[in-house]
């Protein structure tokens, strides 16, 4: 029998490779892995298209095709009649007029360019803070932005914000001096002591002199003129800048072993915390008053932004008293064995790294502040939310909600959302430098 | 150490009596000094007090705000005002934060007397009323047992409804809004069958309506609401002022002189009282403390009683408010302004 | 002998009080005392001052006047000559009543969200991210608006639940949904209902000695019993049997329209339920993420022993996932209820008497007394935020590792 040859049964090169079957590649395969890999994802996955679309249909011809030109709802309510029958859009015509209103309040007009100034000045200022490595110079923006945007937001002579600014340089350079001399313990008491009198007595005859030599001035915008989104900004951002000190001095006061100082953090910290902004608004709004000397009276702007500060340094407390809880123990045993007393240790090593890893705490703090500004809408502050109670009391545009709603959301949502994203891709960072 | 403590002990003492220090003077010479009347008004009321596009304040309560500051500083742009909610607003007046409350506050004795509130007149008197769509049928509030009813919190309104049901025996059911626009938008959506606030507030509320033609005011008014200006107890000089600044615009309407004529009149005419009020006979306005043409000033830029009604909620505008008990005693209104002399 | 010679006691001097570590924190703590009692006096003597000026008194008297207004919702007996006590009373039932609901629903909502937002079907995960950044990135207080508005405007008003109407009432009649409410059924409780009642939670009792029989089973033998069904059954067949047994002593009352409105059964008011709705909507946006994230710290490893032990994924899921994402969980959780009950207090933006609304606003609105009332409110904050940590953290404490 003559054999075949076996070499025909070898094959000496690969089969090529096939093509996968259909449902496992590109948008097919994608589609059944993550939209309908069972029977109950492919049901969710049914039901959720379904939502989606049935939102969508009822609110995108709305929101598209509003009317933009009107003087008034009634205006808008005769265009859309014109429209057909049962047509249903939206009157945007009520933000096309009043947009700059929910945004500066009554800042007057040929004025915004003070607070968008200040705030990019500001979000120059932050920088070093949040984006940790900067170049120096940028520091001393850091440090002066806070005189210069409280001149570009109010007004009035730039000498009051630089004698300001001047006590605490004075306040500086004579710490460093005491600090040096025998009196060396005294020095804290004895600055503050010097800053409260410079303040007392000496801050505004000093503008006055500056002012009377060389006046630079803005025209001064009274508080009651700042509104809206602006209103909310000022608010968030005073609050958490100034809580941020408080905040670090009542989170070493609750971890401190003083028995006295403990206990009175702890007791501040817990009385704040347990009890609603709201409440505390409507004590700087009612209250306040009775706990001054009589006749003293400050504007309302300026009692809720102290009283906002409280509140944020009590939140601000417990973000740091975590962060230095993190610290692990070795680093305060390590300063201590370097010879650094309670302060010097704290200043140059414990603070700065617990601070770093609080930093996103520190900004859901201040999302959260920020978008607690609009209660203050019950002790009537003109926020964005108390300027739409405001501006259907018209009677233009008596009668008109969502529009307003929507423009207010979009908002705070696009600020929170981006602070918080941005919260996010720091936690990463720290994370992946810790680890 | 006791140097430290004597120290500190200093500081905190020195730093109460500086506070102490800023001692309280009259409200007009404050005023005066300051350039600038702060007169709290409303959040916003429709056809009382609401900012306009460019943010000025207007509206009828606001335009007492105006007068006085004309009568004081000649200039009737010279207020801040300060937007307060019904809760805020007596604290915000008690504790000095603002000169004058004109924000439609009812004058009720508990107010004047145990709050310790001077009410100088009334600029404008309203009654609560109820308004209920045509179609459900009723044409008197004593059919409305079982009603569910719309309304504003932290307002005499909600006793006097209370005490309306009670009287009559019959059961309603309350929803407390916060706002007027909120009750307004409850109302027309039907989740409540009934709205009740002063007879002002529902005629403004239903003017704003798609078809206003739907909704009926009801006949009963079942509460007085006289709505006014009020200042602090105690300062005296400061509520004549707020007083005689309303009621010169009172007595203008009556003796006919209105913002066009009154530079004309001012020059002096036969009849004495208006000279005396304009300030070209007497010294009315140096008993006030004011200068003489402080009247003059009211009337020129913020015009008579009248005007101000007309301009504001009047019935060419679209709140259309006709005026009733409002109309001068000589057409059968309340309006009664004492003699100027 | 050595005779050890006590070294001479130095004597106190004053500047060792500044000096001396350790005297030093005295002195500091001393004058902080002193300062903060210096403090409160200033405070405490403006106050005096103050008041003296405007002709008050710090006087709790006006609780027990006559309150004047009347209250839609309340869990006790309230009408409009009750006094201002008894308003503020009803005011707090109802901020317990709205923060436990909330605290339920924000916690189911959570946990639901939390884990979609895992899921691996994309399009739930996105959806759920959408929700948790909508409801977090946005105020509350404008939540509570919009969901009352959308409340507002898309349910149907009672009158068009009239014949001829577009709207009717759903499951045979018995529910009706209206701008006004969610009307249910109400249990009306007649003769022998105390005897239902003992034996539902006598069948209770015997469910929870049948699981415990069950377990120690398991233990000995690792035969698994059908708990759920059984002990299901043993309590609706137990109950139902006595329920008929007595004459069906509980009975329903339904709502029915009359005149303006629903009458009888049980109103759940529009604004109890938007109220109730945007705080757990709000607040489950932030569990969803506590949730997830409790979630994600347990080490993949776990599950994937627990397949390798045969445990099926439900089983791994809860005896070995979930108890130890909980301990991760049950910190944040806490906090974020104490922020519920605190935001309840945003109430009156819908109109619903909490204490905030009652107390803190008409009752001070009406008597002028915003001392005591604020002061009243701070401590009923207060007291609930302590009473609610305290028992979360005994719950903490209890699921917490223990021998650590």
């Amino acid at each position: 029998m003559n054999r075949p040859s076996s070499k025909l049964f070898v094959r000496t090169e690969l089969i090529p490779a096939k093509t996968p079957p259909l449902s496992e590649i590109g948008v097919a395969k994608w589609v059944r892995e993550n939209l309908f890999s069972n029977t109950l994802n492919s049901i969710l996955t049914i039901l959720s298209f379904f939502l989606i679309y049935w939102l969508l249909a009822q609110i995108l011809p709305w929101m598209t095709q509003g009317v933009w030109e009107a003087g008034s709802l009634n205006e808008c309510r005769k265009i859309r009649e014109s429209l057909g029958e049962s047509t249903n859009v939206a009157c945007w015509a009520v933000i096309n007029e009043r947009w700059n209103q929910l945004l500066f309040g009554f800042y007057p007009p040929e004025s915004y360019w003070r607070p968008i100034l200040a705030l990019i000045l500001f979000s120059f200022a932050i920088s070093p803070v949040l984006f940790i490595s900067v170049r120096k110079e940028l520091y001393l923006l850091t440090f002066t932005s806070p005189f210069l945007c409280y001149w570009l937001l109010w007004g009035n002579t730039v000498w009051g914000p630089v004698s300001a600014a001047f006590s605490f340089l004075l306040g500086i350079l004579l710490f460093q001096q005491i600090s040096r001399s025998k009196l060396s313990i005294l020095s804290v008491p004895i600055t503050f002591v010097f800053v409260v009198l410079y303040w007392w007595f000496l801050l505004t005859p000093v503008a006055e002199q500056l002012d009377s030599f060389i006046p630079i001035s803005l025209t001064y915008i009274p508080s009651k003129e700042f509104g809206g989104f602006m209103l909310a900004l000022i608010i968030g951002i005073t609050g958490i800048i100034l809580s941020l000190p408080i905040g670090i001095l009542l989170a070493l006061g609750r971890q401190s072993k003083l028995l006295i100082i403990n206990k009175i953090c702890v007791f501040f910290i817990e009385i704040i915390r347990g009890v609603p902004l709201i409440v505390w608004l409507f004590t700087a709004s009612l209250l306040l008053n009775y706990f001054l000397p009589p006749g003293t009276n400050f504007d309302l702007m300026l009692r809720v932004v102290i009283m906002v500060t409280l509140f944020a340094s009590a939140y601000m407390a417990e973000v740091i008293r975590g962060g230095l809880a993190a610290l692990p123990v070795g680093q305060h045993e390590g300063s201590s064995s370097l010879g650094l007393n309670y302060w010097q240790s704290m200043r140059l090593i414990i603070l700065p790294q617990a601070l770093k890893i609080s930093i996103p705490g520190i900004v859901n703090t201040f999302i959260g502040l920020f978008k607690d500004t609009t209660l203050v809408v019950f002790i009537g502050l003109l926020d964005p939310i108390g300027l739409s109670n405001a501006i259907r009391a018209t009677t233009d545009w008596n009668g008109i909600y969502w529009e307003l709603f929507i423009f207010i959301g979009l908002l705070f949502f696009v600020c929170c959302f981006s602070m918080s994203r941005y919260s996010q891709f720091l936690e990463r960072r720290l994370q992946t430098e810790h680890r | 150490m006791k140097k430290l403590f004597l120290s500190c002990l200093s500081v905190a003492l020195l730093g109460g009596i500086a506070m102490a220090g800023g001692h309280e003077k009259g409200t007009l010479a404050a005023v005066k000094e300051r350039g600038k009347l702060v007169c709290g008004s409303n959040t916003g009321l429709v056809g009382f007090a609401a900012p306009d596009a460019s943010g000025n304040w207007q509206g009828f309560d606001v335009d007492m705000c105006r007068a006085v500051a004309a009568a004081v500083l000649g200039d009737p742009s010279a207020v801040e005002y300060v937007p307060l909610t019904t809760g805020t607003r007596f604290t915000a007046l008690a504790s000095g934060e603002v000169d004058m409350l004109s924000r439609n506050t009812t004058w009720t004795f508990s107010r004047d007397v145990d709050l310790k509130f001077e009410f100088t007149g009334v600029n404008y008197y309203d009654g609560q009323g109820f308004m209920v769509p045509k179609s459900l049928g009723v044409t008197s509030a004593t059919e409305l047992d079982g009603a569910t009813v719309c309304i504003q919190t932290g307002t005499t309104t909600e006793l006097n409804l209370a005490d309306f049901f009670r009287v009559n025996g019959m059961n309603y059911e309350p929803v407390p809004v916060e706002t007027n626009s909120e009750a307004q938008q409850q109302y027309l959506a039907n989740a409540c069958d009934v709205y009740t606030t002063d007879a002002s507030g529902l005629a403004a509320t239903r003017a704003s309506f798609e078809n206003p033609g739907d909704h009926v005011v009801l006949p009963e008014i079942i509460s007085k609401e006289p709505l006014g200006p009020l200042v602090r107890h105690g300062d005296h000089e400061w509520g004549d002022v707020v007083r005689w600044s309303l009621n010169a615009m009172v007595a203008a309407e009556e003796y006919g002189v209105t913002s066009q004529n009154v530079a004309e009149m001012a020059k002096g005419t036969n009849n004495p009282e208006i000279n005396r009020l304009l300030g070209s006979e007497g010294n009315l306005g140096e008993m006030l403390g004011l200068s003489p043409d402080w009247a003059r000033n009211i009337i020129s830029t913020v015009g008579n009683y009248g005007e101000s009604f007309e301009r504001n909620i009047g019935s060419s505008t679209p709140i259309g408010l006709a005026r009733g008990l409002n109309a001068q005693w000589t057409d059968g209104g309340l309006l009664y302004s004492p003699p100027f002399r | 002998m050595m005779k050890v010679t006590e070294p001479p006691k130095p004597l106190f001097q004053l500047r060792q009080l500044i000096y001396d570590t350790k005297y030093r924190s005295l002195t500091v703590q001393a004058i902080a005392m002193c300062l903060l009692v210096l403090f409160f006096s200033w405070l405490v003597n403006n106050t005096i001052q103050n008041l003296t000026a405007l002709g008050k008194d710090f006087d709790f008297g006006f609780l027990t006047n006559i309150a004047g207004y009347d209250i839609n919702q309340r869990l006790i007996e309230y009408s409009s000559t009750s006094t201002h006590g008894r308003a503020a009373l009803v005011g707090i039932l109802n901020t317990l009543l709205v923060a436990v609901l909330g605290c339920a629903l924000a916690t189911m909502i959570g946990i639901v969200a939390g884990v979609l937002r895992l899921s691996k079907n994309w399009i739930i995960a996105r959806l759920m991210t959408i929700y948790v950044e909508g409801f977090r990135n946005v105020p509350l207080l404008l939540w509570i608006l919009i969901i009352f508005a959308v409340m507002t405007e898309s349910t149907p008003g009672p009158r068009d639940f009239r014949a001829g109407g577009s709207a009717s009432m759903m499951l045979f009649d018995s529910v009706a949904i209206s701008n006004r409410g969610v009307y249910i059924p109400f249990p009306v409780w007649g003769e022998g209902s105390g005897i239902l009642i003992f034996v539902f939670l006598l069948s209770l009792i015997s469910v929870w000695i049948f699981k415990r029989i069950a377990a120690s089973r398991q233990q000995q033998t690792g035969i698994i019993l059908p708990t759920f069904w059984i002990s299901t059954g043993i309590v609706i067949i137990s109950s139902i049997m006595t329920f008929f047994v007595l004459g069906q002593p509980v009975s329903l009352d339904y709502p029915t329209l009359g005149g303006f409105n629903f009458r009888g059964g049980l109103q759940l008011r529009n604004s109890l339920i938007a109220l109730w709705l945007a705080l757990s909507l709000y607040t489950g946006a932030f569990i969803a993420e506590i949730v997830r994230s409790g979630i994600l710290s347990v080490s993949k490893g776990q599950t994937e022993a627990a397949y390798a032990l045969g445990l099926r994924p439900n089983r791994t899921m809860n005896l070995v996932i979930l108890p130890q994402a909980l301990r991760v969980i049950i910190p944040p959780l806490i906090s974020q209820y104490l922020n519920l009950t605190k935001n309840s207090s945003l109430a009156i933006a819908v109109g619903y008497m909490d204490v905030r609304s009652t107390l803190g606003g008409i009752t001070i609105n009406q008597t002028g007394r915003e001392l005591e009332g604020m002061l009243m409110l701070g401590l009923f904050y207060l007291l609930a935020s302590l009473v609610i940590s305290a028992v979360m953290n005994i719950y903490n404490n209890s699921v917490k590792l223990k021998g650590r």
